[in-house]
């Protein structure tokens, strides 16, 4: 079976590049906190949704909407309402996290197909097929804990869910949906808000020695005067524990798994995830384009080529992150 | 309001999060049969199933003793199940008959099929719908995750028929992983990890760059370095509809600082004694609320009370 390609579209224009470059399904969010890329200036009004499936259909990729924060208490209208114009707007999908909202979306748009969010952070067949049998849930994106292995034995155990799992960009290290680091740092999270180490929360304070740069009160690395300052994600900091300072959750890197494809494929996920709604077009369009020439590459028989991703990774890292044992 | 109109409150002990010796975990459960006022005591590894096979063997004794000494006994499950031996623990556990289980995570919550469960601060219920699913399922009780705050929680409570629960002392569970910290810290892979993280009892201390106090690492799970503390806000919070509080375990004197939460919920001491006497418990621990007022979690909002 031929693997579906999904990418990621944080505007109109990086939707046509994804579209153009060969993703078989694109994903994107509203411009409100209903989804986990809630960042200034990114996102899809319901008009640009509506073009943004109209393109993508006419060209024969579907759209899928992401409304994957849990929406608050005493005020779910927010949430519903995406939900129904997901489905009004002829959006393929809606990637839901919240078991509120999906019992709402089953119930109340019993037409609109359900996928499972990564922010749900189903891990094993029990979960997945809680979902499947009482929600009707299609389709689950995978929590990047489990290695190729396990993959292969959740897809033996819940067929026919489907399962998508992440194939490149950046890497939560924690169990996604499951991680209240940044709200403890900055008072918003990904759950509640839809951001992770927000903008409105970071500083660069220039020192003798070069920059220190902050999240909330906290410093989250230092960098030398010739270093470039990276962004202080939470869990890609540096901190000292055990006497030592270190990257001790994850280095600054991006997940590649263009090396593991084959296995990724024979492991019988049914979608390839590309993270990074908050990336420009070109990004979008040179991810898109690798890993579709890497998929037909696989397909054909042929060794998935050496395709250079470096210079739009994060630190020029790659890791294949929990898919390989050795991660953990 | 006064203090007679609310229904009384009760408290929970949630369960050990850190890898405590065997000996150790088996005297603490015993000192908390014996000496602790709290109405109930959770037992169970929540974190990181590498650990279950040592204190397995002493669960039954300590069961015994607990509710020989009228406690009422929650079993709590493990919050990151993926292989196929967590499933199989995960789904005995949910076979057991005879002690409430806490689910800590959604394919527990599964697996009672319908019977009676509580749900722990690990799943997440942020919302009437969520809350209304797991009730439907067999929720009877529901501690809420750590980054609610009072309005939310308000929110839950009036609409609940579970009984709602609030994480009201210790360090906060902030995050989940199949990464080891504790392992990876000292340079060891999970798989040879030769259990390291029984060496960080009350969680590994991580500090920023600038030295000042952040996190704390316990194995595969990051907690706050600050230890939580409501005793200002629980007055409010059972205004609201809060029924329960749960203390975390932590390495301090937990007989004497569950002395101090049911005095204050009993109103035979007031809230600012008992700060000045948990902070005494807890030397050199920096305590924050914030959360509950809306703001970082690791914020400390003094209250008027």
């Amino acid at each position: 079976m031929r693997p579906e390609l999904v990418c990621p579209a944080g505007t109109p224009a990086a939707l046509k590049s994804a579209v153009d470059a060969g993703a078989d399904c694109v994903y994107v969010g509203f411009r409100d906190e209903t989804n986990a890329r809630n960042f200034p200036g990114l996102n899809f009004s319901r008009k640009e949704l509506e073009e943004g499936v109209a393109y993508a259909h006419e060209r024969g990729a579907k759209v899928l909407v992401a409304i994957n924060t849990f929406p608050r208490a005493g005020r779910p209208e927010l949430w519903h309402q995406a939900v129904a114009d997901a489905a009004r707007l002829g959006a393929d999908a809606a990637i839901l996290a919240d078991i509120g909202l999906i019992a709402h979306a089953a119930r109340a748009h019993p037409d609109l197909r359900l996928h499972l969010s990564v922010q749900a952070a189903a891990s094993n067949p029990e979960a997945i097929r809680f979902y499947a049998e009482r929600f009707g849930i299609k389709r689950v994106v995978l929590p990047r804990v489990l290695t190729v292995q396990e993959i292969a034995a959740v897809n033996a155990a819940i067929r026919p869910v489907e399962t998508e799992v992440f194939v490149f960009g950046g890497l939560c290290v924690m169990a996604e949906g499951r991680c209240a680091l940044s709200s403890y740092a900055t008072g918003q999270s990904p759950n509640m808000n839809g951001v992770c180490s927000p903008a409105a929360h970071v500083r660069y304070e220039e020192t003798a020695a070069g920059i220190t740069s902050k999240l909330g009160a906290f410093t989250i690395n230092r960098f030398g005067r010739n270093e470039p300052a990276g962004y202080p994600t939470l869990c890609k900091g540096r901190f000292v524990a055990a006497g030592k300072a270190s990257y001790l959750f994850e280095e600054p890197t991006s997940l590649n798994t263009l090396a593991i494809l084959p296995e990724l494929i024979e492991a019988g996920v049914t979608a390839f995830k590309i993270e990074g709604r908050q990336r420009g077009r070109a990004y979008v369009a040179a991810v898109v384009q690798a890993f579709r020439t890497g998929i037909d590459a696989v397909l054909a028989g042929r060794p998935v080529p050496d395709l250079d991703l470096d210079a739009i990774t994060e630190g020029g890292r790659q890791t294949a992150g929990a898919y390989e044992k050795t991660w953990r | 309001m006064t203090e007679t109109a609310l229904p009384p409150s009760r408290l929970t002990l949630g369960p050990v999060l850190f890898n405590w010796r065997p000996e150790a975990m088996r005297d603490f459960y015993f000192r908390v049969a014996d000496e602790m006022d709290v109405d109930t005591v959770c037992v169970g590894e929540v974190v990181c199933s590498k650990r279950s096979p040592f204190f397995a063997p002493m669960v039954p004794e300590v069961i015994a003793r607990l509710a020989a000494a009228g406690k009422e006994v929650v079993l709590s499950s493990l919050a990151l199940i993926m292989s196929g031996r967590e499933i199989a623990e995960a789904r005995d556990l949910a076979a057991t008959d005879g002690w409430l289980v806490e689910a800590n995570d959604v394919s527990v919550a599964a697996m009672m099929s319908g019977r009676p469960f509580a749900v722990g601060p690990l799943v997440n219920v942020y919302n009437e719908g969520t809350l209304a699913a797991l009730e439907a399922m067999g929720a009877i009780r529901v501690c809420l995750p750590a980054e609610l705050d009072a309005a939310t929680i308000g929110a839950l409570a009036r609409t609940a028929g579970a009984e709602i629960e609030i994480q009201a002392f210790g360090r906060l569970p902030l995050a989940i992983s199949a990464r080891c910290y504790a392992a990876r810290a000292r340079n060891l892979a999970k798989d040879g990890c030769q259990y390291v993280c029984a060496d960080d009892p009350d969680g590994m201390e991580v500090d920023t760059l600038d030295n000042d106090a952040f996190l704390a690492v316990n194995g595969t799970q990051t907690m706050s370095y600050h230890y939580l503390d409501l005793l200002a806000e629980m007055d409010g919070l059972r205004a609201a509809g809060v029924r329960r509080f749960r203390l975390w375990p932590q390495q301090v004197d937990m007989v004497a600082v569950a002395a101090l939460y049911r005095g204050v919920l009993a109103g035979t001491l007031a809230v600012a004694e008992a700060q000045t006497r948990l902070a005494a418990l807890c030397p050199g621990v920096d305590f924050a609320n914030g959360y509950l007022h809306g703001r970082e979690g690791c914020a400390m909002v003094e209250s008027d009370a």
